[in-house]
């Protein structure tokens, strides 16, 4: 194994971890707040794909980027209409989500499928950094989203741990009746958390567009908004453990093929289990832990909140 | 009471049909439809299926419908295929492997229907033949342009599942590279996947960091093409001229035609005399070919790929003759040795030269 490919290795780390930690977070965001959405694959599709239209109608790819994410909080909007104005069940609701958006976004890119991208959002180069060995390539010659995914992580960090928005929100994830009683709005709380978290994968769709794979076909996310989904259990859902674990899943991606470049003969099939298999793991450690300690999970994750049912 | 009578019905409708099946000898309206493993949308090869697909609706006026992205081994197959035959089609070719055997039985089933399966090996002696082509020979010249274009001598191939159509792809290009230069090897590296740009782009970052120079695929995604364009690397493609997605790095690519064997089985049904074969076509008949080379190639590349590509044509030059070795240097043609197609079709080892393992 030379430098050049263990550099590769953990550039190729850093850039899928946050393609991974973009939509794990907008996850994370909406389960904080007590929805489960399921639906992060289909919201990833519609964003590379809106990311990808509006990049060649408007080769501008900072709009595109935007459209992206309001195309993404737009679809998650859905969801949350059904789930938490009606009240309807999330599984069910997040998975028809996910399938809507996968076909609804090959609708919308049928004319565009084969053409090259109009525009596209290059590394951004910070001067006499981008030359340091290791770091250089690794930390100051990645793609801006990648950089927005750090931002993000720490701007939702703070908002959840120091905020008086992020006290509301994670009580409307833990008892919505309480939070109703305090006097806010779970109905606004809920819906806001599942739009932002839509945008969020929204974004993480327009990161594959945009710069890792410049080009938009059917399939283009490819599973990746179910091993966001997973990331969150993972990451017990705390905004640094999710990044940490972001960057493990990014890992073994980028690992899966390149272990053969490093001479070693290990089927990139087992490889691609291990996110799903840690993510088990973690699930087992979680429900065995919980008999002692409170589960790590949101306490009204999952449950509709209608106020004459308290 | 009531089924009894429903099957009754069943009986007599079916009967009907098969009655006016076989009285009709008016092959006038006959329809063509066509099933797609993938999306038309995929940029790849069901893409190149259904630019053949209309290719053959404008040369035959045979009206044509498609259905994509149908799973194998589903039920959806043999539903679709009644669906089409329910409507009156009577031509359905299916287009990926894994339809074979369904697609067997179904031709039993309906007698007067013709079935055109492609990239499969089954076949009956009355209306159910099979399609496929020699992608080895444009592989081969696109392996001559690679071998002739690398600086470093490593070639990447970033590959798609180790089965025979992919391996045969490999080692002809392969063959091509040291047609071309000696002294160049060729390292594999497998997607498992075939269509999955994020992996498959980063399976080619892995090459050229590894110091490959020339990157080759078997996917349908172009995702290699844009890591190559944004390290100043070379790049052949696969499956149609995708030149567009990296202008600098695109070299050429081996591509499929499908159009005018569409239109041999659709004129051979609508003329009532379809007898399967198991077709296997070449640059000779165009069902491959090669894509242009890239202007900036030096012209006496260009005049050996071309060379080698009317000697293909011509039936003198076959990529696979001896002397030939496989990766663990065990003989596998004697010198003047021409491969049958039948160790070809059923290709699981690589030649010498390959760096990798075939699973």
């Amino acid at each position: 194994m030379n430098e050049a490919s263990l550099i590769g290795l953990l550039v190729a780390t850093v850039s899928f971890g946050a393609l991974l930690y973009l939509a794990a977070l907008g996850e994370l965001l909406a389960e904080k707040a007590g929805v489960l959405n399921l639906g992060v694959e289909g919201m990833m599709a519609i964003g590379a794909v809106t990311a990808f239209i509006a990049g060649v109608e408007l080769e501008n790819p900072w709009a595109a980027l935007v459209v992206a994410m309001i195309s993404g909080a737009a679809l998650a909007s859905v969801h949350g209409f059904f789930t938490v104005a009606l009240g309807a069940e999330q599984v069910v609701s997040g998975l028809s989500l996910t399938i809507l958006g996968i076909g609804l976004a090959a609708y919308l890119g049928k004319d565009y499928v084969g053409l090259p991208p109009g525009a596209k959002l290059e590394p951004v180069q910070w001067g006499g950094l981008s030359d340091l060995p290791w770091v250089g390539p690794i930390f100051f010659n990645q793609a801006p989203l990648v950089y927005l995914a750090l931002v993000m992580g720490v701007a939702v960090s703070l908002v959840l741990s120091n905020t008086r928005l992020g006290l509301a929100l994670r009580a409307a994830g833990e008892s919505a009746s309480s939070t109703d009683s305090a006097g806010h709005s779970v109905l606004g709380l809920r819906l806001s958390a599942v739009a932002a978290g839509g945008a969020l994968a929204g974004a993480s769709g327009a990161y594959l567009t945009l710069s890792l794979t410049p080009q938009w076909a059917e399939g283009l996310t490819a599973g990746r908004g179910w091993i966001a989904v997973a990331l969150v259990i993972f990451g017990a859902w705390r905004p640094g453990r999710v990044a940490w674990g972001a960057l493990l899943f990014g890992g073994t991606l980028a690992l899966k093929t390149r272990l053969q470049t490093f001479g070693v003969d290990f089927s990139p099939i087992i490889l691609s289990m291990l996110p799903y298999l840690l993510t088990l793991a973690i699930l087992l450690a979680i429900s065995v832990r919980s008999r002692k300690r409170p589960s790590p999970s949101p306490t009204a994750l999952g449950l509709a909140y209608r106020r004459e049912e308290r | 009471m009531r089924s009894k009578i429903a099957a009754l019905l069943a009986v007599c409708v079916g009967l009907g049909f098969a009655l006016t099946g076989c009285g009709s000898d008016d092959k006038a309206d006959t329809k063509a439809a066509f099933v797609y493993v993938g999306p038309v949308g995929d940029a790849g090869w069901t893409y190149a299926h259904d630019v053949g697909r209309q290719y053959a609706e404008e040369k035959t006026g045979v009206e044509t419908a498609y259905v994509e992205a149908v799973p194998e081994g589903t039920a959806d197959f043999a539903n679709y295929v009644r669906d089409f035959i329910d409507q009156g089609f009577n031509v359905i070719i299916g287009t990926s492997f894994g339809y074979m055997d369904d697609m067997l039985a179904l031709a039993d089933e309906y007698p007067d229907v013709v079935f055109e399966h492609v990239s499969g090996y089954k076949m009956n002696d009355t209306n159910f033949g099979n399609t496929f082509g020699r992608m080895y020979e444009p592989r081969y010249l696109s392996g001559m342009v690679a071998g002739a274009t690398t600086q470093s001598g490593l070639i990447g191939y970033v590959a798609a599942f180790p089965i025979p159509e992919v391996i045969r792809g490999i080692n002809a290009f392969t063959l091509g590279v040291q047609a071309a230069n000696p002294s160049a090897q060729v390292e594999v590296i497998w997607t498992s996947t075939w269509f999955d740009p994020a992996v498959e782009g980063d399976s080619a970052q892995a090459m050229l960091d590894k110091g490959a120079d020339v990157i080759a695929m078997h996917q349908d995604s172009t995702a290699a093409g844009e890591k190559a364009e944004a390290a100043g690397a070379r790049w052949v493609s696969y499956n149609s001229d995708m030149s567009a997605f990296a202008p600098n790095a695109f070299l050429t690519a081996p591509v499929w035609n499908w159009g005018p064997r569409y239109v041999e089985i659709i004129e051979a049904a609508k003329a009532g005399n379809y007898s399967p074969t198991s077709f296997w076509g070449s640059m000779a008949d165009g069902t491959v070919d090669l894509a242009p080379i890239a202007s900036d190639v030096d012209q006496s590349v260009v005049d050996m790929v071309m060379e080698a590509k009317a000697a293909i044509i011509a039936g003198d030059l076959h990529p696979f003759t001896g002397p030939l070795n496989d990766q663990d240097g065990n003989q596998v043609l004697g010198a003047g040795e021409v491969m049958d197609d039948g160790t070809m079709l059923g290709m699981m080892f690589f030649v010498e030269g390959v760096i990798g393992s075939t699973g």
